[in-house]
């Protein structure tokens, strides 16, 4: 056997390289630095490595090359195992953009009154005296910081992944960092333990999943790489029971990751046990990395074959749709709710995947499926992270109240956050004058334009069941009158402030000026296939 | 009824693109906009100096309508429309409007108006607010009005004309509620702004319209394609813009709210409802002759509306005892007189500006003369307690005078030209609408003159501790100016200029003779007209007024004091009959769909409730879920493609 040394495209792989560079350099400050100094350190490491990065990822964006075939541009890195091309750098950016505003909710520290919201010393078990004592020490666990960081390269690998080994290896970096900081709240620490240990065992069983659909894949194929499965499947090669089964086991890992019925059942205990700036981060992050490999996947991969897996794509958005509305109605904590609404968001987008690829299918000047998946993900991660912060603001004395009755009249009580609260919802409703609205009419017509119509009627139907219990939450908030004790907005660092109203202003702005951030990806164009 | 002659040539806007002075077109716009900005933004830093501001932004955008006018006159008749392309407004799909202005013979006359007249108005309310706390915001409300009704004017297509259609709606709202802690004012305002929507909703359908028509709502576009689309949908077009029309110009049968609207200040009813706003409409019609040219169903609808409205707003001017609205009255029968010449077509639409602007002209200046009377009169408006005002306010007195013999068409006045000239069509048009409009003449003539004779003549019947006094000359140069226009704005129409300076917007033709020769048919109308005032000279120069308007009267004067009943109308045919379909369709809501609705609601949270029994917390289960999920997706696939 030869070993080929692999050609590195240092300049285009720089975003990551960075990310990767700024985690392992705060593992080394976590060793070396005294425990005062480090949380400002780290800190410090992780904004600048993203910051970096994406001023990076911008240039990367400046500089792809048009392919030959025209719609696509950039190129294939390290040895044709990873793709640069439009989409990836646009989601590149995403993730980077809400990883800083993870950061900066991680960073906060004014809410728990000069601790962050991280367990103090997560050996320490609940209820001991240990814990007790590492909280009046003040301790707190700064290695969150190269967490988030290993968890960000892992998500800008998933998307960039052109042979199924690597979005493989992606897969698993990017989730095992947020098993851990699942499992790292300072308070309702039991509850926070539960979720990493479902989310990690729901996700290793999922993992096991898709790598058996990689084995039968390549069982299918004999390859690993995207395009030459893309080649495989259009001529038709080998057995198909292999490709239909293996295709199947890696929708469900990917389907597991994007929180899509019937693999959703972890998500509400997750995101309302793991400490909200994490659910903040990940519910983004995630979704937009795992988004993108799904769409590199199913379109790249399996595109020649379309017909083979839309049907069975069908009947996931339009079960994770119905399921997360129905589900989001009967919740009675905030956290949880988003979770639901979050998996009904999940539905909306695989709907935008079901829409139409090639320009012969729509009309003068749509979007294509792809690029409408694209907005859509930045509208929703905007009022995702958005909400989450809002959340993290929203306490009583025992730390965030997330029960419905402690938020009864918090919209006269502090109507600024309230307010952006519920203009987040209304985003996430869909409403007209926010970015949700444009994101949901992008998705929708792609989909009416690849003829899924009973897809987009049921999205419409969700989507108005879904209005009930946003508009619902708002009406708490502004007029009904609160019983017994009551939460308030805790005043919040610029930190979780600044997430908030950048979010807001993002959301305003996507919503009454969509057409920049359209044009941007447009501009993103195509997968190289 | 046939009232067209064969229809003319319609020209077709073709504007050339901006240069030299005209590429300032747009600051005539921008600088009161500024203003209107910088006063209601500016909040109470600029209590001190804001009057000023906003009269010199008024100020600045006549002085550059005046220069563009002047340049204009320079170029030959080929070359005298005009277009500046500011920005793409909005690029939706298929729609595309530009911020696009266009200055033509017709623009140029309405700037000069809103710009001439508004300064003056400006000016004059320095001096008729000076005492109220709120004159800041007063001049910030009438730039923007000022700003919104150039945007009107100047806009090149209709999107914009609607722009600036609603701003002007906008502000007269504000400026009729001005005195918002006063009811009357505050229901004025809601009255007119209600009124305003039915005819504003006829605008925005004509837009729409327009361009599922034409794919366009650009003049340019319109007016090159408006001859290759169907009678009927121009017909329709014509009506929609007619209805927008009687909105704003309070035209039968949306008329009622313009005589409530004198709540507002006395500079805003000289300046927005009697001078420039309601003649909006107006405007609209001739701007969009090449709409109605092709529509004679629409134009004669037109005609119709207007000829009723010319005696409907004279009756009421005769029955009033409020100066105010006995000159709102008279307003509306003015523009009834203009909306009759533009509905006539191609040879109505010149004198129908011209019309437009002596009567802009002299009504603001009687407005602007009541408004000094009331000050000196303790803000009182019911004539029957003045009387001999005219030696405490001599100036005041005289220039009234002069706008009274302007509107009852005192040969050799303003009015007097402009009147004769669109009786004179009427009556070669159509015999019966001629002699309304000669009838309305002759009412003109009464109701004026006893508004004259109860104001300035007979004698004194104001109260003790009125002491009426001449107003301070910042409000009386204003109305020196414009008496000296009523009296003078004849000459527009010396050598037939005005109608020359319009032909290259509205169209040329022969001229008709009329049934009867020119002279003789000036010569009946200045008959009936005397006629008119002699019958006022004798029923109430001759009689002795009554503080207390009498009861025992004829129906007729009961009927023109109720407005003849429009209010009365309005709520028989469209405020009761609406009630009870709102309370209709309010039981069916609370019974029908509400009840589709809760039922659904309440099954969907009970499917829910079900469902979340699933959602039980045992990761055993969930692994459980997931690999049912596993088995789902699987078998689907392979039963759909293998199948």
């Amino acid at each position: 056997m030869e070993f080929v040394k692999p050609t590195l495209q240092y300049f285009e792989l720089a975003p990551m390289l960075i990310v990767f560079g700024a985690a392992c350099l705060g593992v080394v400050v976590e060793g070396f630095l005294p425990r005062a100094r480090r949380h400002v350190v780290q800190v410090v490491v992780a904004g600048l490595g993203l910051l970096a990065a994406l001023g990076f990822t911008i240039w990367v964006a400046t500089d792809l090359t048009s392919r030959a075939s025209g719609a696509a541009r950039g190129r294939l890195a390290a040895s044709g195992t990873l793709v640069i091309d439009g989409p990836t750098v646009y989601l590149w950016g995403l993730v980077l953009v809400f990883a800083a505003a993870g950061v900066a909710l991680f960073a906060e520290r004014r809410l728990e009154g000069g601790v962050s919201a991280f367990a103090g010393q997560a050996a320490a078990l609940p209820g001991t005296e240990a814990e007790r004592q590492a909280s009046t020490r003040g301790l707190d666990h700064t290695e969150v910081y190269p967490l988030l960081m290993f968890a960000v390269g892992g998500m800008m690998l998933f998307p960039a992944a052109n042979d199924l080994l690597t979005m493989f290896v992606a897969l698993e970096v990017l989730s095992l960092p947020l098993y851990l900081l699942c499992g790292l709240a300072r308070r309702r620490r039991l509850l926070s333990q539960e979720a990493a240990l479902k989310y990690f065992l729901l996700g290793a069983f999922s993992s096991g999943f898709f790598l058996y659909g990689v084995a039968l894949i390549y069982g299918f194929a004999g390859s690993m790489q995207l395009a030459e499965i893309n080649e495989a499947v259009r001529n038709d090669v080998g057995n198909e029971s292999l490709l239909l089964i293996g295709m199947g086991m890696l929708a469900v890992g990917l389907l597991f990751k994007v929180g899509a019925v019937p693999f959703h059942a972890w998500t509400p205990d997750v995101y309302q046990g793991a400490p909200t700036a994490v659910t903040a981060f990940m519910a983004a992050c995630t979704k937009v990395a795992a988004f993108g490999a799904l769409l590199r996947l199913f379109y790249v991969g399996f595109g020649s074959d379309r017909w083979t897996w839309q049907p069975m794509m069908w009947v996931i958005a339009i079960l994770t749709m119905l399921v997360g509305a129905v589900l989001a109605i009967v919740q009675t904590d905030v956290k949880r709710m988003l979770a639901y609404s979050a998996i009904s968001h999940t539905g909306f987008l695989l709907t935008g995947v079901l829409g139409a690829q090639a320009s012969g299918e729509l009309a003068d000047g749509q979007v294509t499926s792809l690029q409408a998946v694209l907005f859509y993900l930045t509208t929703y991660g905007f009022a995702t992270v958005g909400a989450f912060a809002v959340v993290t603001l929203v306490r009583d004395s025992g730390g965030e109240a997330t029960t419905f009755p402690r938020w009864a009249g918090l919209g006269r009580r502090s109507p600024w956050v309230a307010g952006a609260f519920a203009f987040f919802l209304l985003s996430m409703a869909g409403i007209p004058l926010t970015a949700g609205f444009v994101g949901k009419w992008a998705v929708f017509t792609v989909a009416m334009s690849a003829g899924a119509w009973p897809v987009v009627a049921v999205a419409i139907v969700a989507s108005i069941v879904a209005v009930y219990f946003y508009i619902r939450h708002i009406r708490l908030m502004f007029f009904s009158e609160p019983e017994g004790e009551v939460a308030a907005v805790t005043s919040a660092s610029p930190l979780t402030t600044v997430t908030v109203a950048v979010c807001a202003v993002a959301t305003l702005v996507l919503g009454v000026v969509p057409g920049p951030v359209l044009d941007l990806v447009t501009n993103a164009g195509d997968f190289i296939r | 009824m046939h009232l067209l002659t064969e229809s003319a040539h319609v020209p077709v806007v073709d504007p050339s693109s901006a240069d030299g002075i005209f590429s300032l077109m747009w600051l005539v716009i921008a600088l009161p906009l500024a203003g209107a900005a910088v006063l209601l933004l500016g909040g109470r830093l600029t209590d001190r100096w804001g009057h000023l501001l906003g009269t010199a932004t008024a100020a600045g955008s006549f002085v550059v309508s005046l220069l563009m006018f002047l340049s204009l006159m320079d170029r030959d008749e080929g070359s005298r429309q005009i277009s500046q392309h500011l920005y793409q407004w909005i690029h939706v799909g298929d729609l595309e409007v530009g911020m696009d202005l266009l200055y033509d013979p017709l623009s140029a006359l309405f700037l000069l108006l809103i710009t001439g007249v508004g300064t003056l108005i400006h000016v004059y309310s320095i001096g008729y607010m000076a005492h109220d706390p709120r004159r800041r915001r007063f001049f910030g409300y009438l730039n923007l009005f000022v700003a919104a009704m150039l945007m009107l004017v100047m806009s090149e297509n209709y999107v914009g004309l609607f722009l600036g259609w609603e701003g002007v709606g906008l502000a007269s709202y504000l400026l009729i509620g001005f005195w918002q802690h006063k009811p009357t004012a505050a229901a004025a305002a809601k009255k007119a702004f209600v009124m305003n929507r039915v005819g504003d909703m006829g605008m925005a359908l004509a837009i729409f319209l327009f361009f599922v028509t034409f794919g366009t709502t650009s003049f340019s576009g319109i007016s090159a394609a408006s001859s290759g689309a169907s009678e009927a949908t121009l017909n329709a077009l014509g009506l929609l813009l007619l209805l927008g029309a009687c909105g704003k110009s309070a035209q039968v049968p949306l008329q009622a709210w313009l005589l409530d609207a004198m709540e507002g200040p006395t500079p805003v009813s000289a300046l927005i409802h009697a001078a420039t706003m309601v003649t909006a409409g107006v405007y609209l019609i001739v701007r969009s002759n090449f709409v109605f040219e092709l529509a004679p169903a629409a134009q004669t609808v037109v005609v119709i509306v207007a000829t009723v409205t010319l005696l409907w707003g004279a009756v009421l001017g005769c029955a009033k005892d409020d100066i105010k609205k006995a000159l709102a009255g008279s307003t509306m029968s003015q523009i009834g007189y203009m909306m009759l010449a533009a509905g006539l077509g191609t040879p109505g639409y010149a004198f129908a500006i011209f019309h437009l602007l002596t009567h802009g002209f002299f009504k603001a200046n009687m407005f602007l003369g009541a408004g000094s009377v009331m000050h000196g009169m303790n803000d009182d408006v019911d004539m029957r307690r003045y009387g001999a005002v005219r030696h405490a306010m001599p100036i005041t007195f005289l220039t009234f005078a002069m706008g009274y013999l302007a509107i009852i068409g005192f040969p050799g006045f303003s009015g007097f030209w402009s009147k004769d000239k669109i009786i004179e069509v009427a009556l070669t048009e159509n015999l019966l609408v001629g002699l309304a409009a000669l009838l309305g003449a002759g009412i003109t003539g009464f109701y004026m003159t006893r508004l004259m004779l109860m104001t300035f003549f007979t004698n004194k019947r104001w109260k003790e501790d009125v002491h009426p006094h001449e107003s301070p000359s910042v409000m009386t140069v204003p109305l020196i100016v414009l008496a000296a226009l009523s009296v003078l704005a004849g000459v527009l129409l010396l050598g037939d200029w005005i109608v020359e300076w319009l032909t290259p917007v509205v169209g040329h033709v022969e001229h008709e003779e009329p049934p009867l020769p020119a002279l003789a048919i000036t010569g009946i109308v200045v008959v009936v007209v005397a006629l008119g005032v002699a019958a006022a000279w004798f029923l109430v120069a001759r009689r002795e007024i009554a503080l207390t308007p009498p009861e025992d009267v004829s129906f007729a004067t009961r009927a023109a004091r109720a407005d003849l009943y429009g209010d009365a109308i309005n709520e028989g045919l469209v405020v009761s009959p609406g009630r009870h379909l709102v309370s209709g369709l309010l039981t069916f809501d609370r019974h029908g769909a509400d009840g589709v609705f809760t039922g659904g609601a309440s099954a969907v949270s009970g499917i829910g409730g079900q469902l979340r029994k699933v959602q039980n917390g045992f990761v055993r289960s969930y692994a459980l879920s997931l690999l049912a999920g596993v088995l789902i997706v699987v078998l689907a696939l392979l039963a759909v493609n293998l199948g």
